[in-house]
């Protein structure tokens, strides 16, 4: 009980913390628009990818890295923390480095999934066919990545002994798995090189964008697996960078 | 190490009967800190980061927000209680700490350098806290200090610790009866005359006399004060003045670690004052 009180309790902190954080918000629109305006705009004359245009094909994948940049974003509240001295106070309180972990990592996953719902918002002005229902199947996907994503963000912040060499990582990070999860051209058919995609079947985010693709572009999307073997992925992913993101939190101190 | 922040690299300790190796939680249940860094979020409002607190320390839910009411009046924050904590000063933000400290009732306190770094008028407030809350709670506090008035003023037992080792701990008026007495230190031009005089009639325990300076180091200052005056005026030795120093906790500290400044840590004075003391109620 006073586990899962502990584990609220560090949610809530950084949903306020985020919530808080206005400039934070508003620029989270911009990257997606580029993406979805400009790139998808501009690469449409070279064609329409499985009888979607440009647009619709690339809007889950740009969900996808929507909800990977953020993610991993995330990792620096733990940098931050252990700054400010506000780390201390969680290490010193009397619930487990799984809560901790825990707690910390649902409360960076809702403010990431948020900033995903906003692209899903920009999704419906540029006129890609949406529904409630859609959104409603769409969500727990989207937070299933977050969780294993945020994981990632975190347990590389908490070996990283400065924000300098955070932000070098992370970006070391974050273009690989988005250029090879599908979220911006096909990885699998007879135009693709074999490497490719042998590659992005190791990629977590291929999977999660596989899924998105399949509820939200429904039967005009020919699905690279069928979306149970997807989630199960996904789900072996979250428990392993839980289980390696608590070791990272219980290693320190 | 008592905080379970690190781990013993042998052997162990119990802090309020628990063990602080194999049930560090119960320890950090018992045990409150006032960090030397800050450690509160700066970007929630004070009472946020008690109700934050009092959560993540199990408070029940009914008692919360009487005792975050009573810790923030206690340091007088209650105006201030729901600003963000960026728009508080150094000052404040160090009561606020304390303040949390206190929310889940801790049987110890460990205050790590409260007082470092603050303007004169919040330290007086903040040792102010500390005598209040010695009235007030059935609190052991541990706390460490470079400030030697700090100490004096506030423990009822000081341990002074030099490289890592505990090398002395008693009351304060124990350690002050391990140094040799008070100095009493006499300028006149006949300093060699009144040293010999001096050491004839009155019981000194030692003496020493420089060219214009005797110094006389006596059991108790303030009575054998004017006794040296006296016997000075029944010699017709002139004297230019008279000073007496009663020993200090900084003399007590000095005589255990030694007068020599550090030459490793950077120069820093490495030696340091643990202060501990018990709440009589």
């Amino acid at each position: 009980m006073s586990e899962a009180r502990g584990i609220y309790t560090l949610w809530l902190r950084e949903v306020k913390r985020y919530l808080r954080d206005r400039a934070r918000i508003i620029s989270s629109f911009f990257q997606p628009l580029l993406w979805l305006v400009i790139f998808g705009s501009g690469i449409r004359f070279s064609g329409s990818i499985g009888g979607l245009s440009y647009q619709e094909y690339i809007f889950p994948g740009i969900i996808g890295q929507t909800l990977l940049f953020t993610s991993m974003f995330m990792g620096i509240s733990v940098i931050w923390d252990r700054e400010f001295g506000f780390m201390k106070e969680i290490m010193v309180a009397p619930i487990s480095r799984i809560s901790i972990f825990l707690g910390k990592m649902l409360g960076d996953s809702t403010d990431a999934v948020v900033q995903g719902i906003i692209v899903f918002g920009l999704g419906l002005l540029l006129g890609i066919r949406l529904d409630f229902i859609i959104f409603l199947e769409a969500l727990p996907i989207m937070l299933l990545i977050t969780f294993g994503l945020v994981s990632i963000g975190l347990t590389i912040a908490s070996f990283m002994e400065s924000l300098e060499s955070f932000g070098v990582i992370q970006s070391f990070i974050n273009l690989p798995l988005f250029f090879l999860s599908g979220a911006l051209f096909p990885i699998r058919g007879e135009s693709v090189p074999v490497w490719l995609s042998t590659i992005s079947n190791l990629n977590p985010l291929t999977y999660g964008i596989d899924a998105l693709r399949t509820v939200i572009l429904g039967g005009n999307w020919q699905s690279l697996y069928p979306l149970y073997y997807d989630i199960g992925i996904i789900c072996v992913f979250d428990l392993v960078m839980i289980a390696v993101g608590t070791f990272a939190f219980s290693r320190r101190k | 190490m008592l905080c379970t922040i690190l781990k013993p690299t042998s052997g162990t300790a119990k802090v309020n009967g628990f063990d602080i190796v194999s049930q560090a939680t119960q320890v950090r249940k018992s045990i409150g800190i006032v960090f030397q860094d800050p450690s509160v979020d700066d970007r929630l409002t004070g009472r946020e980061n008690l109700y934050m607190h009092a959560n993540l320390y199990n408070v029940p839910q009914s008692e919360q927000k009487s005792r975050i009411d009573r810790a923030l009046k206690l340091v007088e924050l209650e105006d201030r209680a729901d600003d963000i904590l960026r728009t508080y000063s150094g000052g404040m933000r160090r009561r606020l700490e304390i303040a949390r400290g206190l929310i889940h009732y801790p049987k110890i306190l460990f205050l790590d350098e409260p007082t470092i770094g603050l303007d004169p008028q919040t330290r007086e407030h903040i040792w102010a806290y500390i005598e209040e809350l010695k009235e007030t709670h059935d609190i052991t506090m541990v706390l460490t200090t470079h400030y030697m008035e700090e100490a004096e003023k506030l423990s009822d037992r000081v341990a002074i610790i030099d490289y890592g080792k505990i090398v002395a701990l008693d009351t304060l008026a124990e350690l002050k009866a391990t140094l040799e007495g008070d100095v009493i230190t006499v300028k006149t031009q006949d300093a060699g005359k009144l040293q010999s005089i001096v050491a004839e009639k009155i019981p000194v325990l030692k003496s020493l006399a420089t060219d214009k300076t005797a110094e006389f180091t006596v059991r108790d200052g303030k009575t054998t004060m004017p006794r040296i005056v006296e016997v000075a005026t029944q010699n017709n030795i002139y004297i230019d003045s008279i000073s007496l120093r009663e020993p200090n906790l900084q003399d007590v500290f000095l005589h255990y670690t030694g007068r020599a400044i550090r030459a490793d840590e950077g120069g820093e004075l490495h030696g340091l004052s643990a202060i501990r003391r018990r709440a009589i109620r």
